[in-house]
Order: structure tokens, then C-alpha cells, then sequence
């Protein structure tokens, strides 16, 4: 870099640099204490380990700790919310944005009043719902209702998107003989693949770090997901803080991976949630 | 000739054919249109009433009653369990803890991050702070809160050691087991993990403001403080409102940090309207009484929403028009 910095600049990106400071340093202070033992931890706190214990993690990855219960849980959650979630708000969206029937915005405006509802207003009936339909402790009972709280967002957004695509398209299709489902499917769906992504990605981020729901809904630690399950292992090791941090690193680490291969898409789809709703 | 004729005798009577049948057809296409969008409305229709809405009136209904989520729902109280809930000290304080939490909000992080916003704007590296920035966002509640539990533990943690280092001999601070300090300290996790998030917004908002205008500022001679104060912040306003909108939903409906951190403790001092739901509710099994936690929490949150729309953010909702 030639380029000379002004006063201003180099003001302002020291403070900028503070603050990423400020962000990383507690990560890295993870990172780093999960390759100490807890005695170091407590002897030694600033020094640099002189030896890495990978033990802590060999431990957590081969041990009877339920890491891979929690972590397999997550995927299974993440998964069959999103293609219910899917499955469910694409037709929705496409019949609220493409078809004029009566009663249409009635059916759309519901919708929109599940974006007024914190999810705590509904937290006791829902436990009581499910007890009723029997899917307390498992993983049904997270994804049917989270999944219902992610649709009027899903749906806000899919309808808006479907809404902008032009009319002479649809009509295009229809004299090539073109039903309204093959329109959906074959030309609607592969253009609001911008939209797609939006929705996958709030989904996705939602599901991964839920906390609240599977917090009442699963009991039984095999059945947990990574962060009730990480609350799970804290009470279990709450002496063995280097176990612990280990725990927290392999947790974060599939959300920073992913994070940095759609930071893009990410970004994007969280803040268009706020946005919108 | 004589097969032009038929063609249009065929084409005739194909075309009185279709008269006659029209109606049954037009039915019949109305019936499967029909049965088309019920189709496909129906399953997130099921989904979100038995799931969210009915959850909802159910909050509602149950918290007419003095119920403890098992036997038959006899006890009929009225709105008994609303006026306990305004006597109980706790609960006050939590709505305390909760505007707290709303002011420092509005007074510190969301200036943060407009403040970061402009100023990422003429530095290099500016693609970088932001994937900083956004990071913790996306880190989920509960690692967030045992991250920094091991920050602030005063044996082990960061806050500890820097203590220990400037003075041997001083006993380390327990932010979190002290009822004065509490809130600050989950406060500044909740900066750590949101500031982010109204970072993104300010950034976004700032490239909707044309290059232009900044150009002519400077051209007619405007310092970079004048062209923030007359021009950024004044084009920022929508995004400021929403931002500020966003912060204060966010910060009356807190739960999640605040349970892994303390769970609401020392002694109620970190307590928030959504965790006194929940040791109500979950831990002391007062459903009926949880549940009119619940209602309350939404109404507050619903008038707000509405007073805020209606009066902060009208201009913006009616459109560009202004």
C-alpha cells in the first residue's frame, strides 16, 4: 500500500481495530484455553500453553459425553425443518402472490400477525400442545413449532419476491401450454433462488442456535441439540473448565465455517428478516 | 373447396359443442382452482394454527385460571393472576431490568454501531471489519453466554487475569455474583453479540445514499463532520428508526443470554419479563399464572410496536413520498 493514510483515517481505524479486538479476543481466549489443562487454566491464565492438550478434545469426540448425539440432533433438526419449512411456504407464498381469489389477504394477514407474537407469549400453551400430540423429548416437537414460528417471515419474504416476477412471463408459459405448476416449478422457483437462499439462510442460523423451544421440549440428553446440550455439559463438567471451552470450540466451529463460506447470503438473509418484518 | 367446407361445418359445430359445455367447464375449472389453493395453503395453514395462533389464545385463556398444567382447568380466577403479577416486586424489577436494558440500548449500542458504520466507510480493510463485526451474530445464545461466563469467571477468566496483572494483591471482581454489576456485564455480552447486527443495517443504509451528494458537499467546501451532521445521519433516519425499533422489541423480550449467564440471579437483580415467565411457568409449574406473564409481555410489546409505528416510523412505512 503507497497510499498515504490521513490523521482521520488512521484515527478511525484504530478504533475500528479496537473493536474487531474487542470481538475476537474472548474467541481466542477459548480457543486457547481449550489446549490447557483446567490447572493451568487457574496457575498460569495469560502465559502461552507450553504444550497443546488435544486431550480435551480427543476426550469430548471419543468420550460418553453425548457430542455426537448433540450434534447429529442439531443436523437432524436443521434439516427436516428446512425442507418442511420449504415444502410448506412455497406453494403458500405462490398462491398469495400469483392467484386472486377472495379471502386472500385475510389468509395472508394471519400470517403476518405471527411476526407480532414473541415466541415467550406462546411457550406454555405449546408445551402443553405438545404434551397433548405426545412429542415432548423428541426432535418432532422442536421442528413442527419452530417451524411454524419461521413461516409468516418465510412467507412474507417468498410472496414479495414471487410477486415482482413479471406477469408476461407467466403468460409466456401459459401459451406454451405451461400448467400453473409446471410455471411454479419449472420457472418460478429456479429465479427466486436469491430469495431461496434469503430464507434458507435466516432458517438455518435460527434452527442451528434455537435455545428457548428445545430447552423446554427435550429432557433426555441424547435427544438434545447442541445448545441445550452445551448448557447439559456444563453441568456436567462444571469443574473442568478446559473441557468445557474444548466443548465450546467444536460447537462454535461448524457455525464459523459456514459463516465464512456464505458470509454474503448470511448477512443478506438476517438483516432482510429484520427488514421485512 | 368441399374440405374447406367441412372444416368450417367441423369448426361450427366444435364451436356450439363448446358453448353448450362451457358452464360444466368453467365449473369444473373453478373446483380444481379452488382445490389447487386449498392444497396449497392448507399444510403451512395446519402448521401455523395448531403451532403458533392457537398456542396464543391458549396463553390467553389460561391465564384466567389458577392452573398447574396437570389436573382439570377449574380454578377460575379472572384477572386475579394479572393484578398479582403487578404487586409481585420481582416482576417489577424485571420490567426495570428490562427498560435498563432498553436505555442502554439506545444510548450505547446503537450509536456504536452508526458511529463504526461511518467511520469503516473511508478506512481500508473495510470488508474485513465487517466479517468481524457480524460474527458473533450468527454464534448461537447459549455459547455466546458460556464464552463469556468463562471471561468474567474470577478464578480462571480474561477480566480476572487483567485484574491480576496490574494488581497482584487485588481480589478479582465477580461481575456476575454481584447484584450492582450484573446488568452491565450482560449488557456489554449483549453489545459484544448484537452490535453487529445494527452495524450491517447503518452499512446498508449508507450505499443507499448517493455518492453524489457527498461529492457536491465536498466540493462546496463541507468538513466531514458537517457532511455527517447534514447529510448521513439525516438520510440515515429510516434505518436509525428501524435500528432503534429493532433494539428495543429485542431488549423487552430478553431471555436467552440472561438464563445461561445467571438465570436471572444474584437474587432477581438480572431477572427480565421472559425469565420470570420462565421460572414461573417451568420451574414453579404456574401455568395459569406464566401464561398471564406471557399476555403481558405481548401487550407491552404490542403497544409499543404500534405507538412506535404509528408516531417514529409513520414517514417511513407510508413510503417515499414525504
Amino acid at each position: 500500500m503507497k497510499r498515504t493514510l490521513s490523521i482521520s483515517q488512521i484515527i478511525s481505524l484504530l478504533i475500528c481495530s479496537i473493536v474487531a479486538l474487542f470481538v475476537l479476543l474472548p474467541l481466542f481466549m477459548v480457543v486457547l484455553g481449550s489446549l490447557r489443562t483446567t490447572g493451568e487454566l487457574v496457575s498460569a491464565p495469560l502465559s502461552w500453553p507450553r504444550q497443546l492438550h488435544w486431550e480435551n478434545y480427543t476426550s469430548i469426540l471419543s468420550g460418553d459425553n453425548n457430542f455426537w448425539s448433540y450434534l447429529s440432533n442439531s443436523v437432524i433438526v436443521l434439516v427436516e425443518s428446512l425442507a418442511l419449512l420449504l415444502a410448506v411456504s412455497c406453494p403458500a407464498a405462490f398462491v398469495l402472490a400469483r392467484m386472486v381469489f377472495p379471502g386472500r389477504e385475510v389468509v395472508f394477514n394471519t400470517y403476518l400477525l405471527g411476526l407480532l407474537f414473541p415466541a415467550a407469549v406462546a411457550l406454555l400453551p405449546l408445551y402443553i400442545v405438545l404434551r397433548n400430540m405426545g412429542l415432548l423429548d423428541s426432535l418432532g416437537g422442536v421442528v413442527l413449532p419452530q417451524t411454524a414460528f419461521f413461516l409468516p417471515t418465510t412467507i412474507l419474504i417468498l410472496r414479495n419476491f414471487f410477486r415482482a416476477v413479471p406477469n408476461d412471463l407467466e403468460e409466456a408459459a401459459s401459451i406454451d401450454g405451461a400448467s400453473k405448476i409446471r410455471f411454479f416449478w419449472s420457472i418460478l422457483l429456479p429465479l427466486s433462488r436469491p430469495a431461496l437462499a434469503v430464507v434458507i439462510m435466516m432458517s438455518t442460523v435460527a434452527s442451528w442456535n434455537n435455545f428457548t423451544l428445545p430447552l423446554v421440549i427435550l429432557s433426555t440428553p441424547t435427544n438434545m441439540t447442541i445448545p441445550v446440550g452445551a448448557l447439559q455439559f456444563q453441568g456436567e463438567y462444571s469443574a473442568n473448565w478446559a473441557a468445557m471451552l474444548a466443548f465450546l470450540t467444536l460447537a462454535m466451529i461448524p457455525a464459523i465455517i459456514v459463516y465464512l463460506m456464505a458470509e454474503r447470503q448470511i448477512v443478506a438473509g438476517l438483516t432482510a428478516g429484520a427488514l421485512k418484518g | 373447396m368441399q374440405t374447406a367446407h367441412q372444416d368450417s361445418t367441423w369448426a361450427t359445430a366444435s364451436q356450439a359443442s363448446r358453448t353448450q359445455q362451457a358452464p360444466i367447464n368453467k365449473r369444473l375449472r373453478t373446483g380444481t382452482r379452488w382445490l389447487f389453493i386449498v392444497l396449497c395453503l392448507l399444510p403451512s395453514m395446519i402448521l401455523f394454527l395448531v403451532f403458533v395462533l392457537l398456542p396464543v389464545i391458549q396463553a390467553a385463556y389460561y391465564s384466567l385460571y389458577n392452573w398447574n398444567g396437570l389436573g382439570p382447568l377449574d380454578n377460575f380466577q379472572g384477572l386475579k393472576n394479572y393484578a398479582s403479577i403487578f404487586q409481585d416486586p420481582v416482576f417489577i424489577g424485571a420490567i426495570i431490568h428490562n427498560l435498563v436494558i432498553v436505555a442502554l440500548s439506545l444510548l450505547v449500542q446503537v450509536p456504536l454501531a452508526l458511529v463504526l458504520a461511518i467511520l469503516v466507510q473511508n478506512v481500508p480493510g473495510k470488508r474485513f471489519f465487517r466479517l468481524v463485526y457480524f460474527l458473533p451474530y450468527v454464534l448461537s445464545e447459549v455459547v455466546t453466554g458460556l464464552i463469556w461466563s468463562f471471561i468474567y469467571d474470577p478464578n480462571i477468566g480474561l477480566i480476572s487475569d487483567l485484574t491480576k496483572l496490574f494488581n497482584p494483591s487485588a481480589v478479582p471482581p465477580a461481575f456476575l455474583a454481584d447484584t450492582r454489576t450484573v446488568l452491565i456485564a450482560i449488557f456489554i455480552v449483549m453489545i459484544w453479540k448484537y452490535f453487529g447486527f445494527h452495524f450491517v443495517l447503518y452499512v446498508a443504509g449508507l450505499q443507499n445514499i448517493p455518492a453524489e451528494l457527498f461529492e457536491a458537499a465536498r466540493i462546496d467546501g463541507a468538513n466531514s463532520w458537517e457532511v455527517t451532521r447534514d447529510i448521513t445521519l439525516p438520510l440515515l433516519g429510516s434505518t436509525i428508526r428501524l435500528s432503534a425499533f429493532l433494539a428495543i422489541l429485542g431488549s423487552l423480550q430478553y431471555f436467552d443470554l440472561i438464563y445461561v449467564m445467571t438465570s436471572g440471579g444474584p437474587l432477581f437483580s438480572s431477572d427480565t419479563m421472559a425469565t420470570y415467565l420462565y421460572h414461573k411457568g417451568f420451574q414453579n409449574f404456574q401455568l395459569g399464572y406464566g401464561s398471564a406473564v406471557g399476555v403481558t409481555i405481548f401487550i407491552i410489546c404490542f403497544v409499543f410496536a404500534i405507538f412506535y409505528q404509528r408516531w417514529v416510523m409513520r414517514r417511513d412505512l407510508a413510503g417515499a413520498a414525504e
